[in-house]
C-alpha cells in the first residue's frame, strides 16, 4: 500500500491537482456565472447608463449631453403620468397577487380529492407566455365585442358599452386584474411551499390552547411564512414595476396615453421613435426606485434572520 | 475519414477555400448572401396581396434574376421598433417597409436609391409629389416609394338614407348632426382615436387642418396652440359624444373594420380594406335585409371644416439597409418589382386599397370594374399637407407622429380626462419639448 501511493498521486493530472485548490476551483466554477452576469447584464446596463448622458438617435452617434434627457424626461406630462401608472399598478396588482395568492396557498394545503391536478392546473396562467394570455384577455375586454358587453348591450340592460379599456381608469385597473390572474399563481405556489414546511404540531398545540383559525394564522402561520413572503413580493415588485408585455399588447399605453408604464413609454421614446438616449433615460428612472425597493427588503429579511 | 480531410473533400466543390475556408471566415459563401434578399413588411390589411408576394414574386423574381426572396411580414405598429433594433446592430433585414416619414428618422442607414426613384418616376407618369417628400431627405431619396392607402370614410348608404341623408353630408356640422341621428338607432360612427398607427393620425390631422390649425408654422415655431385648434377640439369632444361609439379610444386599426362587418357602426375612416372584406366574403358579411353588405357601402372623403377639407393618405415605402451585405441585390429586386408588369400583378389584388406611387396607375382598368372603388382612385391628389405642416415632414414631425400627440389631444378631451383647452396647452408644450 505504501509503495503504490507515491505511484497514483504521480498519476494525478496537473489540472486535477490545481483544482485541488480551494480558491482555485471556486474562482472556476464561479467565472461562468460572473461572465454571464457581465455580459447579459452588467454591459447592457453600462451602455444604457451611457446612451442616457448622450444624444444618441437610431443611426447616430450623438453627443455627450449631461444629464439633459433625465431633465426632459423629468419634465415630461407622459412619463409623470407613466410613472405614477407604475406605482400604482405595481401596489395594487402586489396587494391582490399577495391576498390571493395567500387565500389559495391556504385552500390547496387543505387535502381534498383531485389535490394534485388542481395544483398543477393552477400554474397555467403563469405558463402561458404573456402575449398570448395578454390578447386573450384584450379580446375580452374589446370595447365592442367583449363578451359581457355585448351580452348586456344586446340584451338591451345597457346603453353604453361597459369601456373596460377605453376608459383611462378602467383600463388601468383591468391591467392590475389582468396582471393579478397571472401572477397570482407563482405567489399561491411559493406560498404553499413555505406553508408545508410549518410543522402541524405548532397548529395542533395552538388549537388545544383555543386560538382560533385566524389566530392560529396570524401568530403562528404568518410569522413562519414571512421570509418566504417577503422573497415573494420582492421578485413580483421588481417584474410588475418593469412590466411591458401585458400592456403594450392589452392597451398601448392608451386611451390617452393613460395606461403608459414607464417601460412601455421608454420603448414608445427609445425604440419606436429611435431616441435612443431619450428612451434610456426613461428606463433608468425605474432602477432607483427598484433598488431601493430591494434595499429595503433585504435589509428587512437580515433583520429578521438576527432575531 | 478524418475530420480535417472530410472538411477539406467537402469543401472542394463548393470554392476553392472549402467548408473550413468559410468556418473559418465566420461567415456564409459569398454566393448564398449575394442570393436572398430579405424584405421585411406589414401585414398586408389585404392578405391575398401578402400571398402574390410569397407565390408569384419569389419564384418569378428567382427565375429572373437569380434572387431568393424571404419576405418576412409583421404588425405595422412592430416596424419602426424592427428598424430602430436593426439598424442598431448592424444586421437585419435588407429592405425595411416604413410608414409615411418615417424615412426621415432613418435615412443615416439608407442607401440612396435616386437613381431608381428617378428611373420609375419617369416611366410611370411622376411619382406623387407627398411621396416624394417623405422619401427625400436632403435631395436623396432614402427610401422608395411603395404605395398610398388612401383614407376614405366607408358608410352604410342605406342607413345615412334612413336619417335623410342622402349623399354623404360635405361638412363637419352635417356629419355630426347625421352621426347624431345614427347613434340614437345604435348605429353610431366608428373612429379610432388610440395610439395605433393609421386610422386614428389619418382622421385627426385632416381634422386639425380643416379648422384651421396646424402644429407649426413655415419656420418651426409651435403654433398649435390657437383658437382654431381649440374650435376644432371643442367640435370634436361633442361630436365624439354625440355621434360615436366611445370604446373607439381603445381602438387600433383592425377594431373598426370589425365593428363596420359585424353591423355595429354606420360610418368609419378607413382604407378600403372594409370594402375589399365585405367583397371577399359576400356570404358571410349581409345587412339587415340579408343582401350582401358590399351592396350597401360607399366611399366619402372627409368633410370639410371652416378652413376647407384635407385628407391624410398613409404612405408605404421602402427603405434598401446601408449594413446590407447585398444592397445592390435589394435595390435590383425593388427596379424588378417597380416594372409595370410585375407591379401589375400586386396592384390588382389590392382591388384600390392600394394605389400606385406614380399617376401611371391611375389609368389603370382595374378601376372600371368597380365603381364603388373609384374615389380611391385619385385620392391622393386631394392630399395637400403632410405631419409638420407647415414645417417639413422631417424627424420632428415623426417624433411627434410617433408619440401621438395631436390624436391624443382629442382624444384627451373626448374622453374628458382634460377640458379642450387643458388638451390643446398640453399639445403645445409636448410639441414644444421636440421643436426646441
Amino acid at each position: 500500500m505504501s509503495a503504490a501511493a507515491p505511484t497514483e498521486r504521480g498519476r494525478v493530472s496537473p489540472l486535477v491537482r490545481l483544482l485541488e485548490s480551494e480558491s482555485v476551483l471556486a474562482t472556476a466554477l464561479l467565472v461562468p456565472g460572473v461572465l454571464i452576469l457581465v455580459l447579459f447584464i452588467a454591459y447592457p446596463f453600462v451602455m444604457a447608463l451611457w446612451y442616457s448622458l448622450t444624444s444618441i438617435r437610431v443611426g447616430e452617434a450623438g453627443q455627450f449631453v449631461g444629464l439633459a434627457n433625465f431633465a426632459k424626461a423629468w419634465n415630461d406630462t407622459i412619463f409623470q403620468t407613466a410613472f405614477k401608472n407604475t406605482v400604482f399598478y405595481t401596489f395594487w396588482a402586489t396587494i391582490f397577487k399577495l391576498a390571493l395568492g395567500m387565500w389559495l396557498a391556504l385552500l390547496l394545503n387543505r387535502s381534498f380529492r383531485f389535490k394534485r391536478i388542481v395544483r398543477a392546473s393552477m400554474l397555467l396562467p403563469f405558463i402561458i407566455p404573456t402575449v398570448l394570455s395578454a390578447f386573450a384577455w384584450r379580446w375580452m375586454f374589446d370595447p365592442t365585442f367583449s363578451v359581457m358587453n355585448w351580452v348586456l348591450y344586446h340584451s338591451g340592460v345597457i346603453t353604453d358599452r361597459l369601456p373596460f379599456l377605453s376608459d383611462g381608469d378602467w383600463a388601468m385597473w383591468c391591467a392590475v386584474a389582468v396582471n393579478t390572474w397571472r401572477g397570482m399563481p407563482f405567489f399561491a405556489i411559493t406560498l404553499l411551499a413555505g406553508l408545508q414546511t410549518i410543522s402541524p404540531d405548532l397548529h395542533e398545540a395552538a388549537a388545544l390552547d383555543g386560538a382560533s383559525a385566524w389566530h392560529r394564522f396570524w401568530h403562528v402561520t404568518w410569522p413562519l411564512l414571512l421570509p418566504v413572503t417577503l422573497v415573494v413580493v420582492v421578485f413580483s415588485v421588481i417584474q410588475t414595476f418593469s412590466d411591458f408585455q401585458l400592456i403594450y399588447v392589452l392597451t398601448g399605453g392608451g386611451p390617452a396615453n393613460s395606461t403608459h408604464l414607464i417601460a412601455t413609454y421608454a420603448y414608445q421614446v427609445g425604440v419606436a421613435s429611435g431616441l435612443l438616449g431619450e428612451g434610456a433615460a426613461l428606463s433608468l428612472f425605474m432602477f432607483p426606485v427598484l433598488f431601493a425597493v430591494v434595499w429595503v427588503q433585504l435589509r428587512y429579511m437580515k433583520r429578521m434572520e438576527g432575531h | 475519414m478524418k475530420r480535417r480531410k472530410f472538411l477539406k473533400a467537402t469543401g472542394a466543390g463548393i470554392a476553392t477555400t472549402g467548408l473550413a475556408g468559410i468556418l473559418a471566415a465566420h461567415r456564409a459563401p459569398v454566393f448564398a448572401q449575394a442570393n436572398t434578399v430579405h424584405i421585411l413588411r406589414w401585414n398586408d390589411f389585404v392578405p391575398a396581396a401578402d400571398k402574390v408576394l410569397r407565390e408569384v414574386f419569389a419564384p418569378e423574381v428567382q427565375k429572373a434574376l437569380g434572387l431568393k426572396l424571404n419576405i418576412e411580414t409583421v404588425n405595422a405598429n412592430d416596424l419602426p421598433a424592427r428598424a430602430t433594433a436593426a439598424i442598431q446592430s448592424g444586421s437585419g433585414p435588407d429592405i425595411i417597409m416604413l410608414l409615411n416619414n418615417l424615412p426621415h428618422l432613418y435615412s443615416s442607414a439608407a442607401v440612396d436609391v435616386s437613381s431608381l426613384a428617378d428611373e420609375v418616376g419617369k416611366a410611370q407618369g411622376g411619382i406623387y409629389d407627398p411621396a416624394a417628400q417623405l422619401n427625400k431627405v436632403g435631395g436623396k431619396w432614402v427610401s422608395m416609394p411603395w404605395s398610398l392607402v388612401p383614407a376614405l370614410i366607408a358608410y352604410r348608404k342605406s342607413w345615412f338614407d334612413d336619417v335623410g341623408y342622402k349623399t354623404f353630408p360635405d361638412t363637419w356640422e352635417k356629419y355630426r348632426a347625421a352621426g347624431v341621428l345614427l347613434k340614437k338607432k345604435k348605429r353610431p360612427i366608428g373612429q379610432t382615436l388610440g395610439n395605433t398607427f393609421g386610422d386614428a393620425p389619418t382622421f385627426t390631422y385632416p381634422l386639425l387642418w380643416s379648422f384651421g390649425g396646424q402644429e407649426v408654422d413655415a419656420k418651426g415655431k409651435v403654433v398649435i396652440d390657437s383658437k382654431e385648434t381649440l374650435e376644432s377640439v371643442r367640435f370634436m369632444t361633442q361630436f365624439w359624444k354625440d355621434a360615436h361609439d366611445e370604446g373607439g379610444l381603445a381602438w387600433d386599426d383592425s377594431n373598426n373594420n370589425r365593428a363596420f362587418l359585424s353591423g355595429d357602426v354606420s360610418a368609419s375612416l378607413n382604407g378600403a380594406s372594409i370594402y375589399v372584406a365585405a367583397l371577399n366574403g359576400a356570404d358571410k358579411f349581409k345587412t339587415e335585409t340579408g343582401a350582401p353588405l358590399h351592396t350597401d357601402i360607399l366611399h366619402a372623403p372627409l368633410p370639410a371644416g371652416p378652413k376647407g377639407a384635407h385628407a391624410y393618405h398613409t404612405a408605404f415605402n421602402h427603405m434598401v439597409m446601408k449594413y446590407s451585405k447585398n444592397a445592390k441585390g435589394a435595390v435590383e429586386f425593388l427596379r424588378w418589382a417597380h416594372t409595370k408588369a410585375n407591379y401589375d400583378k400586386w396592384f390588382v389584388v389590392q382591388k384600390g386599397f392600394a394605389t400606385g406611387p406614380t399617376r401611371e396607375w391611375e389609368n389603370h382598368s382595374m378601376w372600371n370594374q368597380d365603381k364603388v372603388m373609384l374615389p380611391f382612385k385619385t385620392a391622393p391628389l386631394a392630399q395637400k399637407r403632410l405631419m409638420g405642416f407647415a414645417g417639413q415632414p422631417d424627424k420632428k414631425a415623426a417624433e411627434a407622429w410617433n408619440k401621438y400627440i395631436v390624436t391624443v389631444m382629442y382624444a384627451q378631451a373626448a374622453s374628458g380626462k382634460m377640458q379642450p383647452e387643458q388638451s390643446v396647452k398640453w399639445a403645445a408644450g409636448e410639441l414644444g419639448k421636440i421643436y426646441t
